[in-house]
């Protein structure tokens, strides 16, 4: 049934951005070919190609670890953190100048909202970049030492790419040491014009090298024995195998994996608002957020209103083209992904919870998946267990404060957790309660780079954000 | 005019009966309102904001523009007011565009009680109705015999419509069962004219109390909750409308009858109203996209509108010589 | 024939504008060679009393902003400096009698001063603020919030860096201030305030008495509806400095005492110039369902 208010669509221009054919790897200030396969990176909304990206073979790991190397013995390890403050002032300032551009660059190559990436990722980019360069000349009052590692050699998913970028680059570079980063093979893009807004503030080169590349560049990179520091944001089986990987090594490690958040709502939440924590909680970025709140954990008194609600919120969620203003969910990353999402779904429903989907109509190019929930879920449902990393919702009750704790500790997992209650005492009972290294009451998807982030348990270990932050980059 | 539904035919008071045990005393009235879910301030200004940020282009706008227009109820609420100046208002609301015919006719106008007269002989069966602000507005500070005298004078003048002030010093000091039978006593005053209550939200301050002052409202049989009389800072704002907007959806869950929201003051550009009328659609939903069931409470608003309707037609801007300024 | 110059009047700078004294005076400001440069505003008691009037209307905004938005503006007023080096560092020669390379590297310090202070805006909080291991089922957190309205008596010698080490500590946690600026080099101070008003520095944040801190000073330190007071400019002078610290304790004001004689100020700072003027507020919340 249409409304009579139809939104006409509303597309931020494509233009602003100049995507070139192909890119090289960004080594020692430069761009150069790379000696791997070069490969393509599409946009998961319509699976046009966007550009040719290089492989960075080993031998080119070498090349841009030698470089960070010596940035960091000449240039950057010596450098006053009042000058390289200025430096990391002059990037979050281009950023914000830029915003625009990388914004539509991010929504295109990624697949999520151009509403998303300009009002969350981008801004939030440049407020990390801000709020470490204003950490590099105050060291001695972190806590943690004012000495560097050295090089840093970093691995950063897809979800959110140049957030995570941000994430990994600023406090290794406010604490004085180098990078080499490798971004997702489905989404370098941002990460290469990245390198470019670090020539136009003149870093010295070698300070950030950008290494693109898929599962092999990234082995490449964390086993290179000339790396101090590893850091990562990927799945919880990579992140097992990264730890056994440096095992043994002096390297130190940090890890951002997967979770699957539970998020609580009591009988006594603020309803209309919890309603809104559930939706972002598991539909913003498409769901592909390690700390989402995938699991729904809502009190059996208010359950079936709760649904109802839900339910009705859901349609009025917009799937579609990315770049349109008003699209809410936007594609799924990849075909592999998108697999994976069908696969576990299926299984919800073979196991026999019930699934559920808003009337949606979805575009015939690209990856394409509706807001989905699945009801009636026990713990001992896999679609309860494993995380999805998409637009799925498995919707479970409890009766008591102390059944909702066990129930969302019941897992490997530890990233973060979601609590809905009026009741002040609670929020802090709950949030004592529950094993998970990000809390958030009454909200939900709240992200800060002055508050630390990271995981307990299988969810990975090292906080990125805030003072904590430092730790992982200093000794 | 508009009838709207859930009213009866002969316009008696449509409470349903489901509530009398809630309304029998201030004890259980505040037991049932201090029982509604609370609502979370920077999660509803979140919403709120977000549903700002959608972007309403070309046939969207359209028909955005000429929806606002038809819920306009044209304000004047001066203590300079003339005959001269309420029936040029009249006018105006009739045809606010002199240069196009086609454009739309507002809702109502908006006038104090002893213009009504004035403005029902400009408007005559035109279809804009006379809606007369009444119960010493803007303060409801008066006996309540008072303010059921200048009720019916309205209504006797004409008045289609009455927009009644709560007595917000009874509903600050808990008197909530006073504040429900002046409401109950208003709209039996005002016989077939509709009834919209204002809540002077800007001095309940709290959007919990705009949620309970909704309840109370429509509970008592209000056939529009209304944010503000535009004499106090802040008027109506988005989340307050929201507010009000999730209180009739879940009224017409829970009874089955629809009451109508008008946010009031301070809405100047169609940006603005283009903004309530995305809120109504998602919130509420498409069946309050209708003056019957949302109206504007504004005067300069008009204009901007009509300025944003011919350049949607020309493709030019336009500026303030091309239309009347009263 | 060489061109006349067009002279600039030099004035307060009181809740966003550039007022001249409400008095009408002015005093004569020469140069370290003693050449006349400028007739300076002179501020009187009621300037005073007017710019404490504009910090504390500008208070609650200021201190209700982001700790990151005062971050970005107080990074603005430094870019704007760094525009106009070239003018700082003539008016460092000109007030100080300084080489123009001394002059140069007393205005870099001052800029890097002053972005120094602007990162730590959303981080003091994080360095002195923190949980309390209470012995009891509670939640404990203390964190600081900026004490209001601060009185500045602004150094006498460094006009410029000496400037900066004082009004940024005191704004960049949130609080107004209305500083005095150094009597016999008041001009840095001046253009400071011309920066101040097109940075983004909402107006009354920051006010700028050219004149007297002997004549000034015992009216702001006397002032009730001024929390706490910075004595940095009447370094040495042990008399004024008590006369003010007893004025200051009517209302029990915080007093940042004069030093015996004006601080090296390219050290570090430390972070006290900022705690000087924090107030720790602790909150106790039971932990229960």
């Amino acid at each position: 049934m249409t409304s009579p208010f139809e939104y006409a669509p509303a597309p931020e221009s494509r233009s602003i951005v100049d995507i070139k054919p192909s890119y090289g790897l960004f080594i020692n200030g430069e761009f150069v070919d790379g000696h791997g396969k070069a490969f393509k990176t599409i946009s998961p909304a319509t699976e046009e190609v966007l550009a040719e990206v290089a492989e960075a073979s080993d031998a080119d790991v070498e090349t841009a670890v030698k470089a960070a190397r010596k940035a960091y013995d000449k240039v950057w390890g010596r450098m006053s953190g009042r000058e390289r403050a200025k430096y990391l002032y002059r990037i979050a300032r281009i950023i914000q100048e830029r915003g625009r551009e990388l914004a539509v660059l991010e929504s295109l190559d990624n697949g999520k909202p151009i509403k998303e990436s300009r009002d969350v990722d981008i801004p939030t980019v440049a407020a990390h970049f801000f709020y470490y360069a204003g950490w590099a000349d105050k060291l001695e009052y972190s806590g943690f030492g004012s000495t560097p590692l050295g090089v840093a050699g970093q691995v950063i998913p897809w979800n959110f790419p140049l957030l995570m970028l941000a994430w990994k680059i600023a406090p290794a570079l406010a604490c004085g040491n180098t990078v080499v980063l490798k971004p997702a093979e489905t989404t370098p893009l941002t990460a290469l014009l990245f390198a470019e807004i670090c020539q136009q503030a003149d870093l010295p080169p070698g300070v950030v090298n950008i290494v693109t590349g898929a599962g092999d560049t990234g082995r490449a990179l964390v086993s290179h024995p000339d790396v101090d520091k590893v850091a990562f944001t990927g799945s919880t089986d990579v992140g097992r195998a990264i730890a056994k990987a440096v095992a043994g090594t002096g390297k130190k490690v940090t890890l951002e994996l997967g979770g699957k958040a539970a998020n609580i709502v009591f009988d006594d939440a603020p309803i209309d608002q919890a309603i809104e924590g559930i939706v972002n909680g598991i539909f913003f970025n498409q769901g592909h957020v390690c700390c989402a709140g995938s699991r729904l954990l809502v009190q059996e008194s208010v359950a079936e209103e709760v649904l109802d609600r839900l339910k009705r919120r859901m349609a009025t969620l917009r799937v579609g083209d990315p770049l349109d203003k008003n699209t809410d969910i936007g594609a799924i990353n990849s075909a592999e992904q998108l697999a994976r999402i069908k696969e576990l779904s299926d299984i919800g429903e073979a196991e026999g919870a019930g699934r559920w989907s808003p009337a949606c109509d979805l575009p015939s190019t690209g990856f394409w998946f509706p807001p989905t929930i699945f009801t009636g879920v026990s713990q001992a449902h896999r679609i309860a267990r494993e995380e999805i990393f998409g637009p799925v919702l498995s919707v479970l009750t409890f009766r008591t404060p102390s059944e909702a704790v066990e129930k969302a500790n019941n897992t490997p997992y530890g990233l973060s957790a979601g609590v809905w209650t009026d009741k002040g005492s609670r929020i802090l009972h709950m949030a004592n309660q529950l094993r998970a290294g990000v809390v958030w009451a009454n909200t939900f998807n709240k992200f800060d780079p002055t508050s630390p982030f990271g995981g307990y348990k299988e969810s990975g270990y090292g906080r990125e954000g805030g003072r904590h932050g430092l730790e992982a980059y200093l000794r | 005019m508009p009838t709207g539904q859930g009213s009866s035919a002969t316009g008696d008071p449509v409470v349903s009966a489901d509530f009398s045990d809630i309304t029998r005393t201030d004890a259980s009235l505040r037991r049932f309102l201090h029982g509604l879910p609370g609502v979370d301030q920077v999660g509803a200004e979140a919403r709120a904001a977000a549903l700002g940020t959608r972007s309403i282009k070309t046939t969207a706008k359209a028909f955005a523009i000429d929806l606002a227009i038809r819920m306009v109820d044209l304000t004047t609420l001066e203590g300079q007011d003339t005959p001269g100046k309420v029936r040029a208002l009249a006018a105006k609301a009739m045809r606010p565009d002199p240069a196009d015919m086609s454009c739309p006719m507002t809702a109502a106008v908006c006038v104090y009680p002893d213009m009504v007269a004035t403005a029902k002989e400009v408007l005559g069966d035109s279809g804009v109705n006379v809606a007369a602000v009444a119960t010493a507005f803007p303060s409801g500070r008066a006996a309540l015999d008072i303010k059921l005298a200048d009720t019916r004078d309205a209504v006797e003048a004409g008045a289609d419509e009455i927009d009644m002030v709560i007595d917000r010093g009874a509903f600050l000091a808990g008197h909530y069962k006073q504040v429900f039978d002046e409401i109950v006593a208003v709209r039996e005053a005002c016989g077939s004219a509709h009834l919209k209550v204002i809540f002077e939200t800007g001095e309940l301050q709290t959007y919990d109390n705009v949620r309970r002052a909704s309840w109370l409202a429509m509970m008592a049989g209000g056939h529009f909750i209304k944010t503000s009389t535009g004499k106090v800072q802040p008027a109506a704002t988005l989340p307050v409308t929201m507010i009000m907007l999730e209180a009739v959806r879940d009224f017409r869950e829970q009874t089955g009858q629809m009451v109508g929201v008008k946010p009031a003051g301070g809405i100047r550009t169609t940006k603005d109203a283009v903004k309530y009328l995305v809120m109504v659609n998602e919130v509420a939903g498409q069946d309050w996209l209708d003056p019957d069931w949302f109206r504007f409470g504004a005067s300069t608003l008009l204009n901007d509108l009509l300025m944003q309707r011919t350049k949607m037609q020309t493709g030019r801007y336009s500026g303030p010589d091309y239309f009347t300024l009263d | 024939m060489s061109r006349i110059d067009v002279r600039k009047t030099y004035k307060l700078y009181i809740g966003g504008a550039f007022p001249r004294s409400e008095s009408g005076h002015s005093y004569v400001v020469n140069d370290t060679k003693g050449t006349f440069v400028a007739n300076a505003a002179l501020a009187s008691r009621k300037d005073a009393r007017d710019a404490v009037t504009a910090a504390r209307k500008a208070f609650p905004g200021w201190s209700g902003r982001t700790a990151y938005n005062r971050a970005q503006i107080l990074y603005r007023v430094a870019e704007i400096m760094e525009d106009r080096r070239p003018q700082f560092v003539q008016a460092v020669v000109q007030s100080e009698g300084l080489s123009a390379s001394k002059a140069e590297r007393v205005v870099d310090e001052a800029i890097d001063r002053l972005v120094w202070y602007a990162g730590w805006a959303d981080k003091i909080t994080q360095v002195v603020g923190g949980a309390n291991p209470v012995a009891g089922p509670f939640f404990n957190l203390s964190t600081p919030e900026p004490t209001g309205v601060v009185a500045v008596l602004a150094p006498q010698e460094s006009s410029l860096l000496g400037l900066v080490s004082v009004v940024a500590p005191a704004i960049v946690t949130g609080n107004t201030v209305v500083v005095v600026s150094s009597y016999e080099r008041p001009l840095p101070a001046v253009t400071f305030s011309e920066v101040l008003a097109t940075s983004d520095v909402p107006g009354g944040v920051v006010n700028i008495l050219t004149g007297s801190a002997a004549t000034i000073g015992p009216w702001l330190a006397s002032h009730m509806d001024v929390n706490a007071i910075d004595l940095t400019g009447i370094a040495g002078d042990t008399a004024l400095a008590t006369d003010l610290e007893v004025a200051a304790a009517d209302n029990l004001k915080r007093v940042r005492r004069a030093p015996a004689a004006e601080p090296d100020w390219t050290q570090d700072p430390g972070t006290d110039a900022m705690t000087a003027f924090l107030e720790t507020k602790t909150v106790w919340h039971p932990i229960g369902v």
